[in-house]
Order: C-alpha cells, then sequence, then structure tokens
C-alpha cells in the first residue's frame, strides 16, 4: 500500500505570529484548530483525529489529550509526537497513515508555542542548556547555534562555503517575509547587515540565526474520497518520507550530508516525481547552514554547491525554486516545535493559489522538508493540486 | 548558590561510571569490542559494529584532531560566561571514534580543522574532571 494522494488537506491556518503577548500556548493551539475548522468549513463534532506535539511554555503531560478536552472533542485517534522541527510533518505522516488505515477519517493537526513571551528567562536559560547530550556534550557549553555551526564549520571547510553564501539564505527569507504581512521581521537586509551582525558561534552571526517566536497552526486531513465535498480546494500529500540519523551531533557519521537523502529519496518515489518537477519549497531553515545541506541531501542541487546555489538567487522570490515563501523561520516566526506548520500551510496557501502578493506563478507540486535536533530526524512531504489516482 | 551559575555536571550513570572514574585519574577511556575489535564512544551494552556484547575499557592514546569546531561568543549559561569565547568542537580521536569537547588554546582564532589535540584534564570544583584537548606539537 502507498500513501500516495489518499489523504489531502481540506482546511489550513496560522493564528497570529510575532510576539503574542495575549495568548497563551494552549489559547494560541487552540486558535489554530477553530481557524482552520473554518477555513474548512466543518464542524468540531466532525475531527475524529488529533495529532500535536507538546508546548514548552504550557507543556502537559499529556498534551493532545489536554487540547481535546479543552475543546471538548472525543476523537478515537488522539496523539502528541515528538521530533523536534520535524515533528509537523511526520505527524502528518502518521495521520495520513491512520487516515488511510481506516483508523479515522479527519484529523486536526495542530501546533503552537509561545517560546517568546511564555518562556520565564529561567526556563529560557535551562531550555538552552538541556540540549545535547547530558554527559557527553552539555558539560562543554554549546549553544543550540554551536551544533549548528559546527556543521557549517565543516560544510566551508569541505566544499568552500563561505560566510556570504550562508548570508544570502537570511537575505532571500527577508526578501520572502517583505511580501507577506504576518511575517514578525520584514525589514530588508543585505548581506553586509548579516555579515556585520554579532557573531554568536563562528561562523553564524546573530542573523544567520532563526528567530523566537509566538505563535502557532493547524491543518485538517481527510481522505482522498471526501476531500472534495468542502469549501476548499483540496491540497493532496503525493509523498512522503522520513529518515533518522542520530539524536547528538557528535554522534553524526557524516556532518555535511543528512538524513534528509534518505526522506527525500523516499518521498519522491511515493509521488513519482524528481527535484525538477518542484515548483516551489519549504525547507527547515532554523539556521542559514542547514538550507544549504538540505537543498543539497534533497537533490536541488550537488552536493557542495549549496552556497554557490543560494547566492545565485535561485531560492529568491522570483527565483528557479522560490524556498520559505512566507519568510521562513529566519523572518517569518519560529516558536519551536511549530515552526515547521508555517511552511505546511504557506505551502497549502500557495497551492490553493491564495498567497496574495507572494503568490508563486507556477503552484502545482511543492515540496516541505523539516528536521529536528541537530540535523537528526528527517521527514520530506511532497504536496500537489493533484491526487493523480 | 544561583543555580544559573552551576556549569552542567554530568549525571554519572551505571554505564558510565568507570569513564568518569577514569577521567578522575586523567586517563581518557573508550570501550574496545573484543570480538571485532571496534573502539566505540560514547559507551554502551553493545558494539555499535556487530551488535557483540564482550567490550573492554580501555585507555585511549588521548590524541586526535579537530573535525570540526566553532567558537562560542554568546555563554550557554552564566556559569560559561567568563569562559567566552571558548572553543567547541569535535575531536576524531585516533582510535576512530569521535567526542565533542572544548580546545583549550591561547587564541580562539589558531584553532583549525584537521589541528593535532592531545587530552588534558580540567578538574571542576564539583569534583567531576572533564575530558578537554589542547592543541598537539607534531
Ligand atoms: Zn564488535
Amino acid at each position: 500500500m502507498t500513501l500516495r494522494g489518499k489523504t489531502a488537506i481540506i482546511g489550513a491556518a496560522d493564528t497570529e505570529v510575532g510576539v503574542i503577548k495575549h495568548m497563551g500556548a494552549t489559547q494560541l493551539c487552540v486558535d489554530a484548530i477553530l481557524r482552520a475548522l473554518a477555513d474548512a468549513g466543518i464542524d468540531k463534532g466532525s475531527v475524529d483525529g488529533l495529532v500535536t506535539c507538546n508546548s514548552m511554555a504550557e507543556p502537559y503531560m499529556y498534551h493532545a489529550e489536554a487540547i481535546a478536552e479543552y475543546l471538548q472533542i472525543f476523537p478515537r485517534y488522539c496523539v502528541s509526537v515528538g521530533a523536534g522541527g520535524g515533528t509537523t510533518f511526520t505527524a502528518l505522516h502518521q495521520a495520513a497513515s491512520a487516515i488511510a488505515s481506516g483508523i479515522c477519517h479527519t484529523v486536526v493537526i495542530a501546533m503552537a508555542d509561545s517560546l517568546r513571551s511564555g518562556l520565564s528567562r529561567e526556563r529560557a536559560l535551562a531550555m538552552q542548556s538541556s540540549t545535547g547530550h547530558a554527559q557527553f556534550e552539555r558539560p562543554y557549553g554549546a549553544t543550540v547555534p554551536a551544533y549548528y555551526a559546527l556543521i557549517a564549520q565543516a560544510h566551508m571547510h569541505q566544499f568552500g562555503t563561505t560566510s556570504e553564501q550562508l548570508a544570502a539564505v537570511a537575505v532571500s527569507a527577508r526578501k520572502h517575509a517583505e511580501r507577506n504581512p504576518a511575517a514578525q521581521m520584514r525589514t530588508p537586509i543585505t548581506i553586509e547587515d548579516v555579515l556585520n551582525s554579532r557573531l554568536i558561534a563562528d561562523p553564524l552571526h546573530l542573523l544567520d540565526c532563526s528567530l523566537v517566536s509566538d505563535g502557532g497552526a493547524a491543518v485538517i486531513m481527510t481522505s482522498s474520497e471526501r476531500a472534495r465535498d468542502f469549501r476548499q480546494p483540496p491540497v493532496y500529500l503525493l509523498g512522503v518520507g522520513e529518515g533518522h540519523n542520530h539524536e547528538h551531533i557528535s554522534q553524526a557519521q557524516n556532518l555535511t550530508t543528512s538524513a534528509a537523502v534518505e526522506s527525500g529519496q523516499r518521498a519522491y518515489k511515493m509521488a513519482g516525481v524528481g527535484p525538477r518537477d518542484i515548483d516551489f519549497a519549504g525547507i527547515y531553515d532554523c539556521f542559514t547552514p542547514v538550507v544549504l545541506i538540505e537543498l543539497e541531501d534533497l537533490g536541488f542541487c550537488l552536493k557542495g554547491e549549496g552556497g554557490a546555489f543560494v547566492a545565485a538567487g535561485n531560492i529568491e522570490p522570483g527565483g528557479l525554486l522560490p524556498v520559505n515563501t512566507h519568510g521562513g523561520l529566519l523572518s517569518h516566526c519560529h516558536s519551536g516545535n511549530p515552526g515547521s506548520m508555517f511552511a505546511l500551510t504557506e505551502a497549502i496557501f500557495q497551492l490553493r493559489g491564495q498567497a496574495n502578493t507572494r503568490q508563486v506563478t507556477k503552484a502545482d507540486i511543492a515540496l516541505v522538508h523539516g528536521q529536528g535536533g541537530i540535523m537528526s530526524s528527517h521527514c520530506t512531504i511532497i504536496l500537489g493540486r493533484e491526487s493523480g489516482q | 548558590m544561583n543555580e544559573m551559575l552551576t556549569r552542567n555536571i554530568p549525571p554519572i550513570t551505571a554505564e558510565t561510571a568507570e569513564y568518569w572514574a577514569s577521567c578522575a585519574r586523567h586517563e581518557l577511556q573508550i570501550q574496545r569490542c573484543l570480538e571485532c575489535g571496534t573502539c566505540q564512544f560514547f559507551p554502551r551494552i553493545m558494539c555499535t559494529a556487530c551488535s557483540g556484547k564482550s567490550l573492554r575499557w580501555v585507555r585511549a592514546s588521548g590524541r586526535g584532531q579537530v573535525k570540526s569546531f566553532t567558537i562560542v561568543r554568546r555563554a550557554v549559561s552564566e556559569a560559561y560566561a567568563a569562559e567566552v569565547p571558548y572553543v567547541v568542537a569535535l575531536v576524531e580521536l585516533e582510535e576512530g571514534p569521535t567526542m565533542m569537547s572544548n580546545v583549550v588554546v591561547g587564541n580562539v582564532d589558531e584553532i583549525r580543522i584537521g589541528m593535532p589535540l592531545e587530552v588534558v584534564f580540567d578538574d571542576w570544583p564539583e569534583g567531576v574532571s572533564i575530558p578537554k584537548f589542547k592543541p598537539r606539537m607534531v
């Protein structure tokens, strides 16, 4: 059995994003669900599956149960997943599997957090210090940017990638965000701005690092047979694949090639398409070097050529492969694990032709890719306007 | 004491007690598989290469090289602030495995990928010795 074309997304919505002081993480999660239900034009009573991920600001022992209870819905499938920034897409994978195997028919996937406004300074510091292996990494005082800097430095050494090329990723994200009124950061930036921003962990400057934000999003998935009965044009799941390589970066078998290779190949194979068929992409961009490595590993350019590919303007608005047309984690919103949800909802808006002034000219097939941990868990999703069935 | 001034002290487990005990003697130990000869770090109850369960602690040469590195300019917590800028590196040991560590070097800008290293031990007042590395003359 393949999941290709079996399921579709019929509702999608983002909450307000950025600095949201008037709502907590639970409220944001429920707000995202209510907006997605309204977008689909369905009532909460028709939801029989719920997938969430836990919040850091307002954690629950059993997060999905808590959200179902808040909404007063009583699903037959209810699960919280946790795979870092890759969580969003593994959640979609699980929802699609549950629908295709007949466990349930209408699943809400919802995630939100308030990393910006909902964490005390102590909690934020404790979170920072809790990344990495407790015995073999944390004693050395690495920060999250430092873990990613290790892969950036290796990529520069191995392939001659430059700080200017890394900066081009941040500049491109900002150009996209300028076109998105919802984005948290919309002031134009230049390569020089990135290079002149404070060094956090060499070679990463402040502007090579993503935002810290509040916000959430939700999507609603159902079987392809049912998907045509709702008010929005369905967006079909054509391919999905995962790759899992390590948990701790010091255990990575390769610093410059990730399990995005495997997740991408699995998703392409299921969808029956290749990198050349992709019109635009959502690529996880917690730090600029991640985008270069993922573009290479997903086959959009050759290994080692990510820097040149990006510096040539290919991922900018109007480029060969527009990437993160909403502005990404770098300029739109990064509320932690839910951050990649916005790449998913953006792909849905683009495929529906609802992306307003940032609408890409050809939007038939999209690829979104999430990674979590420190290049640890990878999930690639391919979405399309036609089911291919 | 202010909790934020506490460094990230390794929580020693039954599996790692021997490793940390050797660090206290200023010896770096890794595991070697008696069945296939593979050396591994960090410690496990099984060999990652052959799944064999006959593992023995052996003293590593303490020599290695920089596989990758970063210079941390903004400390992870106030406990590390006095050390900024400090080098966090992935160190490839002569025996094969990679470990994360700090490279203690007078001028952080001298650090390079491929730089030869040798182990040194930092005795923390909390009662644990942390293996770090310094540039090795060759
Ligand atoms: Zn073995």
